[in-house]
């Protein structure tokens, strides 16, 4: 039996009435229950709430028949506040954590009549690119469980690849949606910096934490944007820009369009098989009248060492707050002593990276050391978006691979965390300019991993990106693969 | 800029970040420290004289709203995730600070 795959599909079989919201969360549930113990992407998973949210749903048929995501599944990453449901940022610091609020962007899909199935595995604190930095273990990429899914939002994007929940949530500090997406081939959405409320994300580097769309169609993700996108008064740093109709978009119509490529970019140390197949994606925008452009980003080259250094100050500052007093664990110190029970909380709590990220950011702004690090990097951080800027006087969006290399195996880089960030190359400098940008399928390798093609747009213009992006996959059918276990889902 | 880091220097780096770390941590951020600041040199090779920085992306503000009392979290909700919440004083529970 085949099942509907993407939001469109699920919200055309409730509307008919050829399924109810129960069915398809029952049928969500119960492939999670079927799947999951092999590839851990929940943290959580909300099966009583899922249900009685879908038969109210189902009950108030009036009520609920126009919400934009009516009975539509979707899974939430464990970095996202939901009142009443565990939220752990995958840190045994948070493990018990049961927040008395939602994050805006969860209260505005629950609005929208989505239906919560669970909490996603991920990195700790969205610390790293594999979703190996969990305090609960890895999650497991779909088209080969021995393999890493990429991360932070590892579990968003296997619970979407695998078919456990139709859409997901996730934050993207780095290139923690598109890196995940790209490495599982599926799209990943980072809107433009204050287009998405982070209000009750939990913070990691607030001038580069984003929350987006984990789908597996262009239009799935221009819906799920035009939901969560908006002026959030609990989030000062949300813009009040008018939010375009993004599905309004999507008119397959590039003619005209300019893709810029960083041509010494992307030609160093990618793997050939990507480098193929970017080349070939760029062929099937150009089939459609796009031009290619060759651009220059003359300081992209530096976008990782100034993300670690900018980032890991952020981190150190906003993850103080973890201290043992207003919430989470609390290490057990006899005699009673204040500064020990500190810092054997944040010692017994926090994992590895989480802990290297803190001394990192700590030394950085460090007196001393302050203006030769920090301040530098932010300099640095002002001629990246210049050349975006410039970038943007002549093309209409940037494309480059998403990553360097495909899915590789679990525990093969967990001792060389440098060798960890370079992966980031072409995803952080979207953070760093606070860039909309999105990860869609453009191909696999011989071996069957995904492979993603990350296009980047000018500030407020996810409708360029988003029409682009979607005119690619009218002339390709990556898409619609499906890892082999997971077949019986219809588009 | 080569860097280097003692474990007396990791030392005074924790305590800053209240962090109690293992000898065995201790060692292995000595030198993983090290490593991603010498990657980090080629920052500070890039000529930035006179470059402002950017420390955030907000370029339009939503307008100031009005200092006015809205619902706020209560207070029970706010002590119901303490570790020692101490609920009838309505405070949160801390290690003896002063003698």
């Amino acid at each position: 039996m085949s099942h509907p795959r993407t939001i469109h599909a699920v919200r055309g079989a409730i509307r008919s009435g050829e399924q109810s919201a129960v069915d398809v969360c029952e049928h969500a549930l119960g492939r999670i229950a079927a799947h999951d113990p092999a590839l851990h992407a929940f943290n959580t998973v909300t099966s009583e709430r899922a249900l009685d949210r879908a038969r109210a749903i189902d009950r108030d048929k009036a009520r609920w028949k126009d919400a934009p995501l009516s009975g539509v599944p979707v899974a939430i990453k464990d970095v996202l506040c939901t009142r009443g449901v565990r939220t752990t940022a995958s840190s045994r610091i948070l493990d018990t954590f049961v927040p008395p609020f939602d994050a805006t962007s969860v209260r505005r899909l629950e609005e929208a009549g989505a239906v919560i199935v669970g909490k996603t595995n991920c990195d700790e604190f969205a610390m790293g690119s594999s979703t190996e930095n969990s305090a609960f273990g890895p999650t497991r990429n779909p088209w080969a469980t021995d393999r890493i899914p990429g991360g932070s939002s590892g579990g968003s994007a296997v619970a979407v690849a695998a078919g456990l929940s139709t859409f997901a949530l996730g934050s993207d500090t780095g290139g923690s949606i598109r890196q995940p997406a790209a490495l599982c081939g599926i799209v990943g959405l980072k809107p433009t910096y204050g287009r998405v409320s982070r209000y009750g994300l939990l913070a990691f580097g607030s001038s580069l934490d984003h929350v987006g769309p984990l789908t597996h169609t262009v239009a799935d993700a221009a819906l799920v944007l035009s939901v969560i996108a908006g002026v959030d008064p609990a989030d000062a740093t949300s813009s009040p820009e008018p939010v375009a109709a993004y599905g309004a978009a999507l008119t397959g119509d590039v003619r005209g369009a300019r893709i810029g490529v960083p041509a010494r970019l992307v030609d160093e140390g990618v793997d050939p098989e990507i480098s193929k197949a970017f080349r070939a994606a760029l062929e099937v925008l150009g089939a459609r009248g796009a031009s290619i452009v060759d651009i220059a980003l003359p300081n992209a080259g530096a976008a990782i060492p100034v993300y670690y250094l900018v980032a890991t100050a952020e981190a150190s500052s906003n993850l103080a707050r973890y201290d043992g007093v207003r919430y989470g664990f609390r290490a057990k110190v006899e005699p009673q002593d204040l500064l020990t029970m500190y810092t054997r909380t944040r010692a017994e709590g926090f994992g590895p990276e989480v802990k290297r990220r803190i001394m990192l950011g700590t030394y950085v702004l460090r007196a001393g050391y302050y203006d030769a690090y920090y301040l530098k990097a932010q300099q640095v951080r002002t001629l990246i978006r210049r050349d975006y800027e410039q970038a943007f006087e002549r093309v209409d969006a940037v494309a480059m691979p998403t990553t360097p290399t495909p899915a590789f195996k679990i525990g093969e880089r967990v001792e060389d965390p440098l060798q960890m960030y370079l992966g980031d190359v072409f995803t952080v400098s979207a953070n760093l300019a606070g860039l909309p940008a999105i990860s869609i399928p453009c191909g696999f390798t011989a071996g069957g991993l995904p492979i993603g093609l990350q296009l980047t747009g000018p500030m407020f213009d996810e409708a360029s990106i988003l029409r682009v992006a979607d005119a690619h996959e009218r002339d390709t059918d990556w898409w619609k693969r499906t890892p082999r276990e997971f077949e019986d889902l219809r588009i | 800029m080569s860097v280097r880091f003692s474990t007396a220097e990791v030392d005074a780096i924790a305590a800053l970040a209240r962090l109690e770390l293992t000898d065995a941590e201790r060692k292995l951020f000595a030198r993983q420290l090290g490593d991603i600041l010498e990657y980090a040199v080629q920052v500070q090779r890039i000529d930035t004289s006179g470059v402002p920085p950017t420390a955030s992306l907000v370029t339009s503000h939503a307008a100031d709203r009005h200092d006015a009392v809205a619902p706020s979290l209560d207070r029970m909700a706010a002590l119901a995730n303490a570790p020692d919440a101490a609920p009838d004083a309505g405070l949160f529970r801390v290690p003896r600070v002063i003698g």
